[in-house]
């Protein structure tokens, strides 16, 4: 599997995104408004300036008179440090102030202040012109208030705030990238809990998946459970073949045999009962192979929802013992048999099997004229049934690889054997929740190998 | 050297002659350098001959042409482009309007940024010194009565013996001085008394002068027994402690006026790097902690032992408001008419 990407990772650099975009235009709003509100600010005091100085305006002897009142300009000083410039005209000509200074853009009317960005001794300054008409004599004098002042304190402010606002952005977007991260984590763990509850399983446990998981993961976990299904279905019909094909072949190899057996009673010539005697032979093997393949798939098939039912050991052994007393007869092969009382709970058929199968391997190995013993025995609370052989022993590679399936020991030498018989009695021990062990006899020659069982 | 003094004496001569100030004094200290700082200055050079010495002791490079003037010639020399690299003013009020109409420069330097607020403004003018208006009285004129510490009491005092203050008080002559100016208008809008007072000392026919020094000198002579705003500079005080009770600095306790010395860069400066080296040397003189051996008093140490009410004059566009025109007719008519009752 190539992992390309990580939805974690993507959604996290989505949402960290969508925080830097939501910051850079918060940034940009704030910065904006702040340079609004300078600016209105500003227009403010110079419109309050421009008015406090028309106020003062009076006529005397026929003439417009006016005092600059210290409160005018002091309060231009409330924003920063910025030039002040000012010009009162009456009547078009000028009274005081800047004589240079920018006209008014607009007509004005009575009263009312106008405001006008222009350039003056080289720097951008903010007018604000107010016009009052004052009574000269019998004469009315249009009399226009122009206070102006740089920008350089309200660029100052808004620089200031802009700043200020750069940095709760930044502090914004931090958090937004950590809550992010968290959320993605959040969203994502349903699949990664669906994930985890898979790989927990056993290799054979194809049970639907039935866990609450959000609705977009629906999809996802029907999809993965009719693949179990199918993948159950498929395992079982190829046991069912396996099963029906093993039977299939018993029966048909049995009549051969029969009949080898009564051609070998009837003929004298040697060399022809030499050859039915290797018919024999090729034929019980095939018929143990079959035989094992059946009780493999039996295995499957059964551990899949095992019987428990109570079962003596002891009883089981002595059982399986004698349904091979024959066979090990044949090659003058004695089996001793130790037993003690060991309950456990299980199937009687698959439990017969795994020791069936054992002890015929044992038996098989074992040279003419030896002894197999077979205990069982209970500790800490285990039921264990050991079988041990004179046999050429497990070999020296690897002994759990044993038991692997078609897997055979490196010093099996001439002896027929499919490679089924431990792993079916692996399987049936690890479906009852006990564990199969495989070492070398105590007195270094023979295997020893034991079944060991939770008691019931 | 001289020669070249003498030379640069002459082109500063034909520069004054045709910018139109008047000089009081000059003085041309020859550096190794060919560079030369021309300083434009109200600072008596008695004032300001250490400062000068102590910046040629740290570029002697430098070389140093000190021209003294009224702040007035000083406004409309730089106003009208006079070829100077700084100009150190009392006239704040002339030398912010200086700077608000784009006649200085602007420097930036470690020292500046030390500076509190209210002594520069928009890194165009630095405040350097702190000077407070102070009474000059006379001991001897003025024994058996009481020492007036407010204005109110000054007031009293004057009106409750007129004999003894006729033709004996003096003050700036407004018109004229424009430290007197800014020290007169400032005080109409920090207290009401001030135009009692102008109107007392209107009727003991006031004596009016254009300069803090010659104030000083006729109390200590006995021709005056007041003195009122004088600049309490360290010379004042000194000559107080030399005379022996004869002169006494009266500090009015009701409100202070504090001045402020300062310095701009001219829009014209040559020699900038030079004059902002100045400039750092006169804050680090001015931001000193302790008195010291300066002629001129540091920033903050002003307040003195109570240094409660220490407020300097503001730098700030209010200072354009009594130099317009109109309202410095306005004032000075008023001024004339209680001053010159007679």
């Amino acid at each position: 599997m190539i992992p390309r990407g990580s939805i974690g990772r993507r959604l996290t650099l989505l949402l960290a995104g969508v925080a830097a975009l939501l910051s850079l235009l918060s940034w940009g709003m704030v910065t904006g408004l702040a340079r609004q509100a300078a600016e209105r600010t500003q227009d403010n005091v110079l419109a309050a300036s421009a008015i406090t100085i028309a106020e003062t305006l009076r006529s005397e002897q026929g003439e417009v008179r006016l005092e600059l009142p210290y409160s005018a300009f002091s309060m231009l000083g409330a924003i920063g440090e910025d030039r002040v410039f000012y010009r009162v005209t009456a009547a078009g000509a000028l009274l005081t102030g800047y004589a240079d200074l920018p006209p008014p853009d607009a007509v004005l009317s009575p009263g009312q202040v106008v405001f006008q960005t222009a350039t003056y001794s080289d720097e951008t300054i903010r007018m604000a012109a107010v016009l009052r008409v004052v009574l000269a004599g019998a004469q009315p004098v249009p009399v226009i208030v122009t206070v102006a002042q740089t920008r350089q304190g309200v660029d100052q402010i808004a620089a200031e705030l802009s700043r200020l606002a750069a940095a709760l952005s930044v502090a914004f977007f931090v958090v937004a990238v950590a809550l992010s991260a968290i959320a993605a984590r959040t969203s994502l763990r349903p699949l990664n809990e669906i994930a985890a509850a898979v790989s927990r399983r056993g290799p054979s446990d194809l049970r639907p998946l039935r866990r609450a998981a959000p609705a977009e993961l629906a999809p996802l976990m029907s999809a993965l459970n009719r693949l179990m299904d199918r993948l159950g279905q498929s395992i079982r019909r190829s046991e069912d073949f396996i099963a029906e094909a093993a039977h299939r072949v018993r029966t048909p190899l049995a009549t051969v045999r029969t009949q080898a057996e009564i051609a070998l009673h009837r003929t004298l010539d040697e060399t022809e009962r030499q050859r039915l005697r290797g018919i024999i032979r090729a034929v019980d093997e095939s018929s143990r192979s079959a035989g094992q393949l059946l009780d493999h798939a039996t295995v499957a098939f059964r551990a899949d929802d095992l019987a428990r039912d109570p079962i003596d050991l002891a009883a089981l052994a002595r059982q399986t013992a004698a349904t091979l007393e024959a066979t090990a007869a044949l090659r003058d092969i004695r089996l001793s048999l130790e037993l003690a009382p060991a309950q456990v709970a299980g199937d009687a058929v698959l439990l017969d099997s795994a020791l069936r199968n054992v002890l015929d391997n044992a038996i098989k190995y074992s040279p003419e004229d030896t002894t197999v013993r077979i205990q069982v025995a209970t500790s800490d609370g285990m039921g264990r049934v050991t079988i041990t052989d004179e046999g050429p022993g497990l070999g020296d590679g690897p002994v759990e690889a044993l038991t692997e399936r078609f897997r055979r020991g490196a010093n099996t030498g001439g002896i027929v054997g499919s490679g089924l018989g431990l792993t079916i009695a692996r399987d049936v021990v690890a479906a009852h929740g006990g564990h199969l062990t495989l070492q070398q006899a105590e007195n270094g020659r023979g295997a020893c190998v034991s079944l060991v069982l939770p008691l019931a | 050297m001289r020669i070249l003094g003498l030379a640069l004496g002459l082109i500063l001569s034909w520069a004054s002659t045709a910018f139109a100030y008047e000089v009081e004094e000059e003085r041309f200290y020859p550096g190794t350098g060919p560079g030369v700082l021309r300083i434009i200055s109200t600072a008596d050079l008695a004032v300001f001959a250490p400062y000068l010495a102590a910046f040629r002791a740290k570029r002697p490079d430098i070389g140093i042409a000190y021209t003294v003037t009224s702040s007035a010639d000083l406004y409309q020399a730089i106003r009208d482009g006079a070829p100077f690299d700084l100009a150190l003013s009392s006239a704040m009020d002339l030398q912010f309007q200086l700077a608000n109409d784009g006649f200085a420069r602007s420097y930036r330097s470690a020292m500046t940024a030390d500076l509190p607020d209210w002594a520069r403004w928009r890194d165009l003018i630095f405040a350097f010194s702190a000077e407070r208006a102070v009474v000059v009285v006379n001991g001897e004129r003025i024994a058996g009565l009481p020492v007036p510490a407010t204005r109110q009491e000054l007031i009293a005092l004057l009106r409750d013996h007129p004999a003894r203050f006729d033709g004996a008080v003096g003050t700036y002559d407004v018109r004229e001085s424009g430290l007197g100016y800014l020290f007169a208008t400032k005080e109409t809008r920090s207290t009401d008394v001030y135009w009692r007072l102008v109107e007392v000392m209107g009727r003991l026919d006031p004596q009016l002068y254009c300069c803090s020094g010659q104030m000083i000198d006729d109390v200590a002579a006995g021709r005056l027994a007041v003195a009122y705003n004088v600049l309490g500079s360290y010379a004042a005080e000194r000559l107080a402690r030399d005379s022996g009770g004869r002169v006494q600095i009266l500090r009015m306790e009701d409100f202070e006026n504090i001045m402020l010395r300062t310095a701009i860069i001219p829009r014209h400066a040559q020699e900038v790097e030079a004059a902002g080296a100045l400039i750092d040397l006169l804050l680090e003189t001015g931001l000193r902690d302790t008195a010291g051996d300066w002629p001129l008093p540091p920033l903050g140490q002003t307040g003195g032992a109570d240094g409660a009410g220490f407020s300097p004059i503001r730098l700030g566009p209010a200072l354009m408001v009594y130099l317009d025109p109109l309202n410095r007719r306005t004032f000075l008519a008023e001024w004339e008419n209680a001053m010159e009752q007679r």
